[in-house]
Order: structure tokens, then C-alpha cells, then sequence
């Protein structure tokens, strides 16, 4: 297992489209950094890059790979490999490349410049969010042979949790508004790994004042190290059902 | 004719006059106390360099009651300490200390009752309950004073300087912080707060009711609980205040409830949560304020009516106005906002179309409370961003026909 991990490892690596996410993260970070005098301002402004981006990418780029490997998976099935060692060794190949992108592009930028609690709470969301999402397209990619429609599958899911998801929130507030939400809007915010991840970041920050009761009440929960577990272990779980779930497709999969 | 005779008997009195005014100076509690009861109108006495335990010191006669540095009447938290009832009292130069609390009365380091004339220059006042208290008290002067305290809570502690229905106060250069308002003014009319300090209070910097024709010029409020708050009077003038660090969730730069005729100009306010809150003020304008790295710029509710906000400059706020209605009756005229994106073709300094400075997303926050979890969203940015394309939901009439091209100050 090891040793197909390591060869995944340095064929993704070798990858351009990776090296190209790696090098637009590096700018992107130095330059918000370079422009912000102000520290937190600029990590304000990676969170975005954060939310939008590193999703996207860690969706659609393990797709198009795994669906670019399929004879390669193919060829390893037919040794005597077993099916979750060649599951495991793609997905931690993967994985670990999508999050020392991340880490090299957006981490060092931030320690360098001295982030913060919000920096550090940046760093860790990013690496949990190319997790999930990571997760997420593995399982796609499970549910269908068809390239373009696992491609669209995973934009779908990007679609959705990226703006859909809240825009139903919206909506749900507007419907209930005559209703106290200040619980459910707890619910809400751990229904998404998006969301979650910008609420933990931004409840770190200064502007977590401007944010009323419903920010008082964010503060109070996931500002302790008590919430802060908590949001954790449910992005935790964001990324391991889905790679259990696809796990167990691709042992039974007829390839 | 009569005027000659009465300067005469003006000049053969003075001499009489100056030698009934003794100077005094006491050295201990006992002829402190005896010096104060004993005093002639116009008497002064000295306070010599040393601690005092004293209270209840009741200054009945118009004196000047001045402290040589280092003379500390302390009244061991067992209850007021000077009391005044005369007219043309002059306190000065001492430091008083330790009033205690009482729930039931308002103790305070010097509190001026019934009086006229009575001026407090110089002292410092440590641990009062309330620092200076003025009570049905006109002409009066509070200058140089710093008064500080170090209070556990709200109800430990009084107002830095408390007026309670005076005329024509002058609060200059004092320095408050650690209680609960720094300056609290009711019923006190044409009356002017200039150059003072208050910071680090439990509640309001500066807090006014029923208090009109004042003005207030450059004062600094910085890192009160809640900021300023100023409520149902007339004809107020803030011009040059610094309204800063004022972040909670309660906190704001100022509130503004039901202020009518007034006018607040080349203010700083900064670094706030909210900058100013209006509710139901008529009449207001606005020139020449700065607002920087505020959550919300200003927030004024749809009750509000004929305010003017012009030349103003907004830098760096999340949101720059919030409002809560549709028929709303506000003038935005050449502000500066940063968040203004156009082009001046014709070079005359204003933008070529309007800014609207409400955004949707405000909006709905200000509907919805709980909307705010979506804050910093890109589903929030496009809202943002295609209500400013189509603007149907923010208010028509919010909008500054002439945007500056470059800060009006700044």
C-alpha cells in the first residue's frame, strides 16, 4: 500500500494543474497580506478564497484524476492487491497532495505574516475542507462510470453547498421569521462544512461584534474549545462518511 | 451723581471688605472642620500636604477651599465628603478619596447643592461613588479634574460628573473613567462640555436626557460599555468629538433617541460597532464626520425625519448606512464612500451616478437578525451585488446623487 501511495503521491505532485493551484494560492495569499496592512484583514480576505476555491478545486481535480485512472486502478485490481489498499493508497494520495497545496500556498503565507487565532482557525478549516471535499468527490466518482456525469455531479454538489445551501437557509428564514432562530440556526451552520468552516473562522475575529445576538451566541459556542471540538468532530464526520460510503461502493464495484 | 456715591462707598468698604477675608491654612482634621464652620464669605482656607479622614464636610459660606499638593481628604467609603450649599465656592487642588457606596443615596466626592457660581478646578477624585454631583446649581465651572474609579459592576458605582437640572455649566478638561457614566446630565440646559476625556466606563461615556441647548466640542469617548447615549433634547451642537473603540455587542458610537434641531459635525468615529444609532430624531445634520472601521456607519430607524447628511467621509465599514423602511425621508449629499465604484467623466469631483449605500444584505439582517450567520457569504456578496445592478428591495429614495470622488477630509 505504501508503495502505490508513494507512486500516486509523486504522479500527482509531478501534476501541472496541482502545481498551478499551489502557485495561485501562494500569490493570491502573498498579495492580500502585501495589500492589507492589517493582518486580519487580509486573512478576512482569504477566508473567501477559502470557501470558494479550495472546495471547487478539491471536487473537480479528484475527479477528473480518478476518472483519468480508471485502467490504472483497473491494472492494480487485477494484482494481488486488496481493494482497500488501493482505495485507501488513492484517497490518502490525493488527499495529502490536495492539503500540502493548501498548506504550502495559503499556511506558510499566513504564519509567515502572523495570522492570528483566526490564521491558525484559517489554516485548520482549509485542511478539514480539502478533506471534505476531497471525500465528497471520491464518492461521486463511486456512483457513476460516466465521466461527465460524475464531473457534473461533483460542480452540482460545489453548487449547492458553495450557494444553494444558503440561499434555503434564506428562504427559511423568511418563512419562519415570526419564529425564534437562533437554535436552529446553530443546525444550520453544521449542516454545512462550508458554513461551518466560515463561522469558525469568523467568530475569531473583531468583526464577530458586528454579527448581534446571533454572533453572541456563535462567539459563546464556537469560540470556546468546547464548540470549537464540537465543530470539529462534525467536520470530521463531514469527510469520513463519504469515504466510508465510497469505500464500500468500490469493494463491491464491478470495475 | 448716584454713581460717584456709589463707587465712594465701594472704595471705602473695600479696604474693610479685604481685611475681613482671612487666609487660613489647617494642618489637621479638627481645624480643617472648625475652619470650614467658622468661615466668612470670602474667606480662603488651605489644606496643608497630608491625609485627612474626613466626611460630611458642609460648606455653608463662599470660600475657596484650596489643597497644597498631596492633601488627600479620605472618607474611608463611610459616605460623602464635601458638600456644598453657598454661592461662589471655589474647591481646588485636592485629592478626595474613597466615598463608598450607598444604594439608597447618591454619595459623592463634591456635590454642589442649590448653588451659584461654585468652581471645581484641579482635583482628584479617587474612588467616589459619584465624582462631582451638581444639583439644581447654575454658572458653574468643573475644570482639570480627573476623576477615576475602579468599580466591580454597574451598581457599584455612580456618574463621574452628574448635573441634575442646571443652567449654563462649564465642564471642561476633566479626565473620567471607571464609573458607571462618565457624564451624565439631566435637565441641564446651555451648558457647554469641551475638551474632556472619558474612557473605560461601565456604561456611557457621556450620557444626556431633557437637556437642551448644549454643546459638546472636542471630547474624546473611547472603550465605554456601550458608548454614548443622548435622548430627548433640542438644539444640541457635538462638533469635534472623537467617538472611538466602542466594540460589543450593545456598544455603539452614539445614540441618538429623539433629538430634535441638532447639529453633529467633523466628528471621528472609529473602530465602533455601530457608529451612530437614530431613533425617531427630527432634524439632524451631519457634516464633516469621519466614519472608519465601524461594523455599521450609521443605522437610522424609518422614524426618523429630515435628516441631512452631507460632506461626511465613510472608509473601511462593513456596512456604511442600515435602515429599516421604505418612505423614508434622509439626504445623502456629497459624501465620500469608498465603496463607491464609479467614474467622474466630467472631472467636477462628484461621481457621474448615484450610490446607494444601503445594501441588500443589510437589509435583511435588519429583518432577519439570524440572516447575519450568512455574513461574508458568497451567497450574501451576490445578493449584494445584484441588488445593486436591479435595486428593488433597498430604498429608492437612500442614495447620494453626488458621491465625492476623494475624501472630503481625510
Amino acid at each position: 500500500m505504501i508503495k502505490i501511495l508513494k507512486y500516486i503521491l509523486i504522479d500527482i505532485l509531478k501534476n501541472r494543474f496541482v502545481i498551478g493551484y499551489t502557485v495561485l494560492l501562494a500569490i493570491l495569499s502573498w498579495a492580500f497580506f502585501g495589500f492589507e496592512i492589517n493582518p486580519e484583514k487580509a486573512v478576512l480576505s482569504l477566508l473567501s478564497l477559502n470557501l470558494i476555491v479550495v472546495p471547487l478545486v478539491c471536487l473537480v481535480f479528484p475527479t477528473i484524476y480518478l476518472y483519468n485512472a480508471t485502467e490504472f486502478t483497473e491494472l492494480l485490481a487485477t494484482q494481488p492487491i486488496g481493494r482497500r489498499s488501493i482505495f485507501l493508497s488513492q484517497y490518502l494520495g490525493i488527499a495529502l497532495s490536495m492539503i500540502l497545496a493548501f498548506l504550502i500556498g495559503v499556511g506558510l503565507p499566513v504564519m509567515a505574516y502572523g495570522g492570528g487565532e483566526a490564521g491558525l482557525r484559517l489554516i485548520l478549516t482549509g485542511t478539514l475542507l480539502s478533506l471534505v471535499f476531497v471525500s465528497l468527490s471520491f464518492l461521486a466518482v463511486m456512483l457513476t462510470a460516466d465521466k461527465a456525469k460524475g464531473i457534473g455531479i461533483t460542480l452540482a454538489l460545489w453548487f449547492f453547498f458553495a450557494l444553494l445551501y444558503d440561499g434555503l437557509v434564506l428562504l427559511i428564514y423568511l418563512i419562519f421569521s415570526d419564529y425564534p432562530l437562533d437554535f436552529a440556526t446553530m443546525g444550520f451552520a453544521f449542516l454545512n462544512p462550508i458554513d461551518l468552516a466560515r463561522i469558525l473562522v469568523l467568530v475569531e475575529m473583531d468583526v464577530s461584534a458586528i454579527l448581534g445576538l446571533t454572533g453572541a451566541l456563535f462567539k459563546d459556542f464556537f469560540g470556546s474549545t468546547y464548540g470549537l471540538f464540537f465543530a470539529l468532530v462534525a467536520l470530521l464526520l463531514w469527510f469520513i462518511w463519504p469515504v466510508l460510503a465510497a469505500l464500500k461502493i468500490f469493494i463491491r464495484k464491478d470495475l | 451723581m448716584g454713581n460717584v456715591l456709589k463707587y465712594l462707598v465701594f472704595f471705602i468698604l473695600l479696604p474693610v471688605m479685604v481685611v475681613q477675608a482671612k487666609e487660613l491654612t489647617v494642618t489637621d482634621v479638627t481645624a480643617l472642620r472648625q475652619a470650614v464652620e467658622e468661615a466668612k464669605d470670602g474667606d480662603i482656607i488651605k489644606v496643608k500636604k497630608g491625609v485627612y479622614l474626613i466626611n460630611h464636610l458642609e460648606i455653608t459660606s463662599s470660600i475657596e477651599l484650596i489643597g497644597e499638593p498631596g492633601a488627600i481628604l479620605d472618607g474611608q467609603n463611610k459616605g460623602e465628603i464635601i458638600t456644598v450649599k453657598a454661592n461662589n465656592v471655589l474647591i481646588k487642588g485636592l485629592t478626595v478619596q474613597n466615598v463608598g457606596s450607598s444604594s439608597t443615596i447618591d454619595w459623592a466626592a463634591i456635590k454642589v447643592l442649590e448653588a451659584r457660581n461654585v468652581q471645581i478646578i484641579e482635583n482628584i477624585i479617587k474612588q467616589g461613588f459619584f465624582g462631582i454631583y451638581f444639583s439644581a446649581s447654575n454658572q458653574c465651572l468643573a475644570t482639570g479634574n480627573i476623576i477615576e474609579g475602579s468599580p466591580l459592576n454597574e451598581q457599584n458605582t455612580g456618574n463621574g460628573i452628574h448635573a441634575w437640572k442646571c443652567d449654563s455649566l462649564f465642564i471642561t478638561e476633566n479626565r473620567v473613567s471607571g464609573h458607571r457614566d462618565g457624564y451624565y446630565f439631566e435637565f441641564v440646559t446651555n451648558s457647554q462640555v469641551e475638551h474632556n476625556n472619558s474612557f473605560a466606563n461601565m456604561r456611557y461615556g457621556l450620557h444626556f436626557m431633557f437637556s437642551h441647548q448644549n454643546a459638546y466640542r472636542d471630547n474624546v469617548f473611547e472603550h465605554n460599555g456601550a458608548g454614548v447615549a443622548v435622548m430627548y433634547s433640542r438644539n444640541v451642537e457635538m462638533t469635534r468629538n472623537k467617538f472611538i473603540r466602542n466594540w460589543g455587542g450593545a456598544a455603539y458610537g452614539i445614540l441618538l433617541k429623539d433629538i430634535t434641531d441638532s447639529h453633529i459635525s467633523q466628528n471621528t468615529f472609529d473602530y465602533n460597532t455601530i457608529g451612530v444609532v437614530m431613533e425617531g430624531c427630527n432634524r439632524i445634520g451631519f457634516e464633516k464626520n469621519v466614519f472608519g472601521n465601524n461594523g455599521t456607519a450609521i443605522r437610522i430607524q424609518a422614524n426618523c425625519e429630515n435628516v441631512i447628511c452631507q460632506y461626511n467621509d465613510f472608509l473601511n465599514n462593513s456596512f456604511d448606512i442600515e435602515t429599516n423602511g421604505n418612505a423614508v425621508n434622509y439626504a445623502f449629499n456629497s459624501n465620500f464612500w469608498d465603496k463607491y465604484d464609479g467614474y467622474d467623466l466630467d472631472k467636477d469631483g462628484f461621481g457621474d451616478y448615484a450610490f446607494r449605500p444601503v445594501s441588500l444584505f443589510s437589509r435583511l439582517v435588519g429583518r432577519i437578525p439570524e440572516a447575519m450567520m450568512l455574513f461574508r457569504s458568497l451567497t450574501a456578496t451576490l445578493l449584494d451585488r445584484i441588488e445593486k445592478v436591479f435595486p428593488t428591495f433597498t430604498p429608492e429614495n437612500v442614495k447620494d446623487l453626488t458621491p465625492q470622488m476623494t475624501p472630503n477630509i481625510v
